[in-house]
This record gives structure tokens, C-alpha cells and sequence, in this order.
């Protein structure tokens, strides 16, 4: 009596494994074959096409003509709401003073945005610059190659972004840039970055930097058009991108860079 | 002759077959719709990184309504100098038209921000005062028009 029961509860157990096993196979098969068949690069994604008919952009940024007054700083945290603490920027500009003796005093409280006070006096100049900072908008860049999970990436117009939804704020990406471009944002805590106002350049309005820059020395334009202002003065104009010697690929230029830059 | 398979490795067979399957459906949940489509990302986050709101209107939505500070200021040494570099974002103006939301900045400070003597502005860049100096105690905008700086007032 007690035997056949537990016979008949053996039999039932099986049927319902197998039942389940039937259909856990099928449902798997028929997700594999779905994703499969909406696009075959389930496995990878090494190929970047890059469209020909976009902008490639590049920017420059003539030293000569940059007065320190903090415009472009002030405007970049208002325009992407980036964060007020004096450590959190986008694009800042630091002072340099080359003295006589040689030392070099390097100096940008605020990131500029209140403007810049000459502390060192003038007949120990020996020379002194500005240098606005922001994201170089690397083509090989370093942030991009470390990030591990794909969430900071070159757009087909050549701009670094970053994906907020999929960032998971491991930190690598600022280490890893060499120009101390990128912070973790406080409130989102995920990697932020200049974007070259991506959400400005596609209403076809200037990054906002550019926008408020009272001397014109900050420029940005396509690449790819060889009529474009830009390229033009990359033509006439000595320019050198920061670092060279780490091949990150960096599309910002510099006109009149000097050696004492970092 | 038949091929004798050991039944160890039929069963390892099954099991790299079942735990394949699952990367691969697991997978199919995980990586998100547009991951790839042009690139090792989401391709969605292309059109997140284009929707925040502007803040700065640019200079032609300014003169849409200003015609009269457009002209004013082509005269003038500011001609280059965009409206929304002194009087900061001017979107929220732009929609709502109240004067309230747009900055009119005044004092000595401000106008320092661009016109302070410093040995690292290059000369011809910019008109440099020594604020120590110049008038002091009186506010720029008493003697100069900044949309015609070089138009004095009386």
C-alpha cells in the first residue's frame, strides 16, 4: 500500500520535472531565437561606424586673447547646473606667472569665476598667461578606454559623453583622464563632464561658454570641413594640444601654448 | 563501430549547454535596447544627452525684442560681446518677459572682472584701468554707457 503510493508520487514528481524542463527550454530557446533575429550583433559591438555626413568637431582656445575674467566658468555651471562647491567644474581657467627666477606660480581661485588678482609683482615677471581648461574631447581618449561598463562613450560628432543612466560612478574615468576634467557629481553621483553643450549644439546654438566669451578666444567647429573657421585657423595659427606625448588624441588646441602649461 | 561518448562528458556537454543558454538569456534582459547601435553604448543616451533645457538663449533671441540695444552696441567697442556675458542666462527672460529674471550687473568689481590691470591680460586684449586709481568711488556706469563704453554721459 505505502509502496505504490510513493511510486505513484515518484511518477508525478518526474512528470512535472520534465513538464518543467520542456518549458524552461523552450522559453530560453525562443529568447535566444528572438534576440537572434531582431539584429545579429548579439555578441559584439567592436565595430564604430562613423558618419561621414555629421560634424566632427574641434576647438580652440587662443591664449592671447583670454583676459581671465571667469565668463566661460561661470557660464558652464550655470548653463549644465553643475554643482556651486569651488572643486566641481567643467572648464575653469588657471593664471600662470613665469617669474624671473624661473619658478612658475600657477593660480585659479574659483576656478576664475571671481575674477584673478596679480599676487606676484610685476618686475618679478617674467611672463604671464591665462589658460582656460576644459574637456580635450579625445578621439583615443583614456577615459573611454577604461570605463567598464560602456557608459562614457565618443558620439559620432567626436564629443565625450557620459551615460548618466548606465554610469555606476566607479571612479575610473577620473582617474584615468589625464587633464582633470571629470568629477563625480555629488547629487547624481555619477561621473560628470563638459559636454561641449551637446543638449545646446543640437538646437544649433553655441556651447555656452562660447556664447558668453567676451573676446572670441574660445572657438569650436567641424573638422571634417576643411572651409570651416576653425580649420582655417588651425591653418594660420601655431596650435599644440595639451600633453601630446600621451596620444590621447585630444581635439582642443591651444594658440600660443607655452611650455610651462600642464 | 559505433563512437563510445563517456557519459561524463555527455552530461558536461548539457552542462556548458544549459549555463550558455542562460548567459544568453539573461543577457537578452540585460543589456539594454539600443546598447550598440552605434557603438560600445546605449545609443538612447545620445537623445538624454540632448534633452536638458538651455539656460542661455543666445544672442539672437535677445535682439529679436532689443533692436534698439543692437544697434546701440554696433557702434561701440562691446559690438562682440554677446548680451547674456553681463546679464547672464536669459532664457527664463525670454520666455516669461519680466525684467526680474535677467541680471543688470552694476559696481566697480564687475566691470574688473574684464577691465582690471593684470600682467597676464596681453595688452591689446582688452582696455586695462587701475581700479586703485581710476575714479575712484564712483560707480563705471555713472561716466560710461556699457553699450557704448566710449560714449560718455555728462
Amino acid at each position: 500500500m505505502s509502496q505504490s503510493t510513493s511510486a505513484m508520487g515518484n511518477e508525478k514528481i518526474k512528470s512535472s520535472r520534465r513538464k518543467f524542463l520542456k518549458s524552461a527550454a523552450t522559453l530560453a530557446g525562443a529568447t535566444i531565437g528572438y534576440s537572434w533575429l531582431k539584429s545579429s550583433q548579439v555578441l559584439l559591438f567592436a565595430a564604430e561606424p562613423k558618419d561621414e555626413s555629421l560634424p566632427w568637431y574641434g576647438i580652440v582656445i587662443d591664449i592671447e586673447k583670454c583676459i581671465g575674467c571667469g565668463s566661460c566658468a561661470k557660464a558652464c555651471k550655470k548653463e549644465n547646473d553643475v554643482p556651486i562647491e569651488p572643486f566641481f567644474f567643467r572648464t575653469w581657467i588657471e593664471q600662470y606667472t613665469v617669474k624671473n627666477d624661473g619658478s612658475v606660480n600657477i593660480v585659479s581661485p574659483n576656478g576664475g569665476i571671481d575674477g584673478f588678482e596679480q599676487t606676484v609683482p610685476d618686475e618679478d615677471i617674467f611672463k604671464s598667461f591665462f589658460v582656460p581648461k576644459m574637456c580635450n574631447h579625445c578621439s583615443k581618449s583614456p577615459c573611454i578606454q577604461v570605463c567598464p561598463v560602456g557608459a562614457t562613450y565618443d558620439s559620432p560628432e567626436g564629443v565625450v559623453l557620459i551615460d548618466e543612466k548606465y554610469c555606476i560612478g566607479c571612479r575610473y574615468c577620473v582617474q584615468a583622464c589625464p587633464y582633470g576634467c571629470r568629477f563625480i557629481h555629488p547629487v547624481k553621483k555619477v561621473a560628470n563632464k563638459c559636454t561641449l553643450c551637446y543638449h545646446r549644439l543640437k538646437k544649433n546654438l553655441t556651447p555656452a561658454c562660447m556664447e558668453v566669451c567676451p573676446t572670441g578666444a574660445r572657438m569650436y567647429g567641424n573638422l571634417r570641413d576643411k572651409n570651416s573657421e576653425l580649420v582655417k585657423f588651425l591653418k594660420e595659427h601655431t596650435t599644440q594640444v595639451l600633453r601630446p606625448n600621451l596620444n590621447t588624441g585630444a581635439k582642443l588646441y591651444y594658440n600660443a601654448l607655452s611650455s610651462e602649461v600642464r | 563501430m559505433k563512437l563510445y561518448i563517456p557519459p561524463q562528458l555527455t552530461r558536461l556537454a548539457l552542462a556548458f549547454a544549459i549555463f550558455i543558454s542562460l548567459f544568453l538569456v539573461l543577457r537578452h534582459f540585460l543589456v539594454p535596447d539600443t546598447f550598440g547601435q552605434y557603438g560600445h553604448y546605449r545609443g538612447a543616451s545620445l537623445i538624454d544627452n540632448a534633452q536638458p533645457e538651455i539656460h542661455y538663449a543666445g544672442q539672437q533671441a535677445c535682439f529679436e525684442c532689443h533692436q534698439d540695444i543692437q544697434d546701440l552696441k554696433a557702434q561701440d567697442v562691446h559690438s562682440e560681446i554677446h548680451c547674456e556675458t553681463c546679464h547672464g542666462p536669459g532664457q527664463k527672460h525670454v520666455l516669461s518677459g519680466e525684467s526680474s529674471d535677467i541680471l543688470k550687473p552694476t559696481g566697480r568689481e564687475f566691470c574688473g572682472l574684464c577691465h582690471a590691470m593684470n600682467a597676464a591680460k596681453q595688452k591689446n586684449a582688452v582696455f586695462q584701468v587701475d581700479l586703485k586709481k581710476h575714479n575712484i568711488g564712483k560707480n563705471c556706469i555713472e561716466c560710461h554707457n556699457p553699450h557704448q563704453p566710449w560714449e560718455m554721459k555728462k
